[in-house]
């Protein structure tokens, strides 16, 4: 028994000083504020921030940055090209709550571990092979990411 | 679980099921990219065929030998069968080899050159010459025996998630085939097209180039040109592939 407990004692302290030295020789990550998930939602905006539904809706359609029309239908007219990997989001906001949807553009994973969907603000330092420039960085910053939660609910 | 994690599942398990049957990227393109790729005077691809039978056929300096020494007068004497296997499994060459690696072999050993590195455009058009020999030929990459190992190795990597996208090759050429990336259809992204010209880029590409694409796209690291993981993808993607018609040069966006 004492022995069991012992090597349940050491796997535990080495797995948390190997996080604790990961985490230390990760540089920062760029403003990241931690957030938590429950029953499928996120109800606290991230780092308490309000967004804009205008900012959102540029943002989901501009290429070089949400880039959310590589997959999804919406309604954006004035764009050409709009991808049909993910569901229409077109009424999104009638079918969920602001913090529903927060959860779903913040890491769709926690909801669908297989899903291609990316992660818009999962922490930096769980990916793999990053690409040099977007080291330590969410795909989104906080207030993009808030923009986007604004302008989603108002798909109604 | 949710009800909706579970329909998730459900259909991403049925994708799966459905992905059992091969299917070229040709088949995902439209009308007039098809009919570019069949017409030989049409298809600009051919450049590359065209330039590397000029270096199958040099002889440099004081050369004794070009590749047509061994290999015949318009490689006549390259078994299409054989060029069909690529990647194979050789122990006296290390391992696994690739066409292109093969190639390479011969250029540095039998005709003592310095070896070209992996994006050359001289190595990419003796790959393209040699590839188009077998053109209609079926993919018939060996699963057995040691191959099977490294092809577990490949298909791992196939399902790695990369990058800051977070995302793995069977998201896109797995899970979503046949579905639109904005205005790009996904195919499975089959490898018996390669080297393959792309309208896009202006230029005839190989295997790793188009996988450096695709990791750029979703934000990740590509690995190093020639590294072993590009092998591993290329061997086990080309296999996924087996029975396909060899294409090369095939015409791409
Ligand atoms: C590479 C593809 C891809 C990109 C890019 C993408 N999504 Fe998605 N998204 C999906 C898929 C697929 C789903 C379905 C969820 C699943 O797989 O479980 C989804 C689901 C969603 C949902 C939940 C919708 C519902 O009805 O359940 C929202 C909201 C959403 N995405 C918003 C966005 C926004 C906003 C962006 C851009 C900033 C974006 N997505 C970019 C693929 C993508
Ligand atoms: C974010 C989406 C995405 C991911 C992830 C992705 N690709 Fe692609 N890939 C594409 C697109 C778009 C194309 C061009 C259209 C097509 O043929 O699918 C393409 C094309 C290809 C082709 C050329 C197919 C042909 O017939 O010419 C190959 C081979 C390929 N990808 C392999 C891979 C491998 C291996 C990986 C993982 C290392 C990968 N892709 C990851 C989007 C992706």
């Amino acid at each position: 028994m004492m022995h069991l407990a012992r090597i349940r004692w050491l796997a535990w302290s080495g797995l948390l000083s190997l996080a604790a030295a990961r985490a230390a020789d990760a540089p920062a990550p760029e403003s990241y504020c931690d957030w938590l998930a429950h029953d499928y939602a996120i109800e606290s905006p991230l780092c308490g921030l309000q967004g804009s539904p205008q900012r959102g809706r540029a943002l989901a359609a501009d290429s070089h940055a949400g880039n959310c029309l590589a997959c999804h239908q919406m309604p954006i007219p004035e764009e050409a090209f709009h991808g049909t990997i993910g569901p229409p989001l077109a009424g999104v906001g009638a079918r969920y709550s602001a913090a529903r949807i927060r959860l779903r553009v913040v890491d769709e994973r926690q909801i669908n571990p297989l899903t291609i969907m990316p992660g818009l603000y999962r922490d930096p330092r769980l990916a793999n092979r990053v690409a040099a420039d977007y080291w330590g960085k969410t795909f989104l910053t906080a207030q993009q990411l808030e923009d986007l939660v604004a302008y989603l609910v108002t798909l109604k | 679980m949710n009800l909706h994690a579970v329909l998730s599942l459900a259909l991403a398990l049925a994708a799966q099921a459905v992905q059992a049957e091969a299917v070229s990227g040709y088949r995902f393109l439209d009308e007039s990219t098809r009919a570019m790729q069949d017409d030989d005077f049409e298809n600009p691809g051919l450049v590359a065929v065209d330039r590397g039978s000029e270096l199958f056929h040099e002889l440099r300096d004081s050369e004794e030998y070009s590749c047509s020494s061994c290999h015949g007068q318009d490689r006549v004497k390259l078994d299409v069968r054989q060029i069909a296997r690529y990647p194979v499994y050789d122990p006296n060459l290390g391992g696994l080899v690739t066409l292109q690696k093969r190639i390479n072999y011969c250029w540095e050993t039998s005709l003592d050159r310095f070896p070209l590195t992996p994006g050359h455009a001289d190595l990419i058009a003796l790959e393209t010459y040699v590839r188009n020999r077998a053109r209609g030929e079926k993919v018939d990459v060996r699963t057995d025996g040691e191959m099977a190992a490294l092809l577990a190795k490949g298909e791992a990597l196939y399902h790695a998630r990369f990058g800051q996208l977070d995302l793995a090759c069977q998201h896109c050429h797995v899970q979503h085939q046949g579905q639109m990336l904005r205005g790009q259809k996904l195919s499975q992204g089959q490898a018996n097209g390669f080297p393959e010209y792309r309208l896009g880029q202006g230029r005839i590409t190989s295997f790793q180039q188009r996988l450096t694409e695709c990791f750029v796209s979703f934000r990740a690291e590509p690995f190093e040109a020639g590294s072993e993981e590009y092998d591993l993808l290329k061997l086990y993607v080309t296999a996924r592939g087996n029975g396909l018609p060899i294409e090369t040069p095939a015409v791409r966006f």
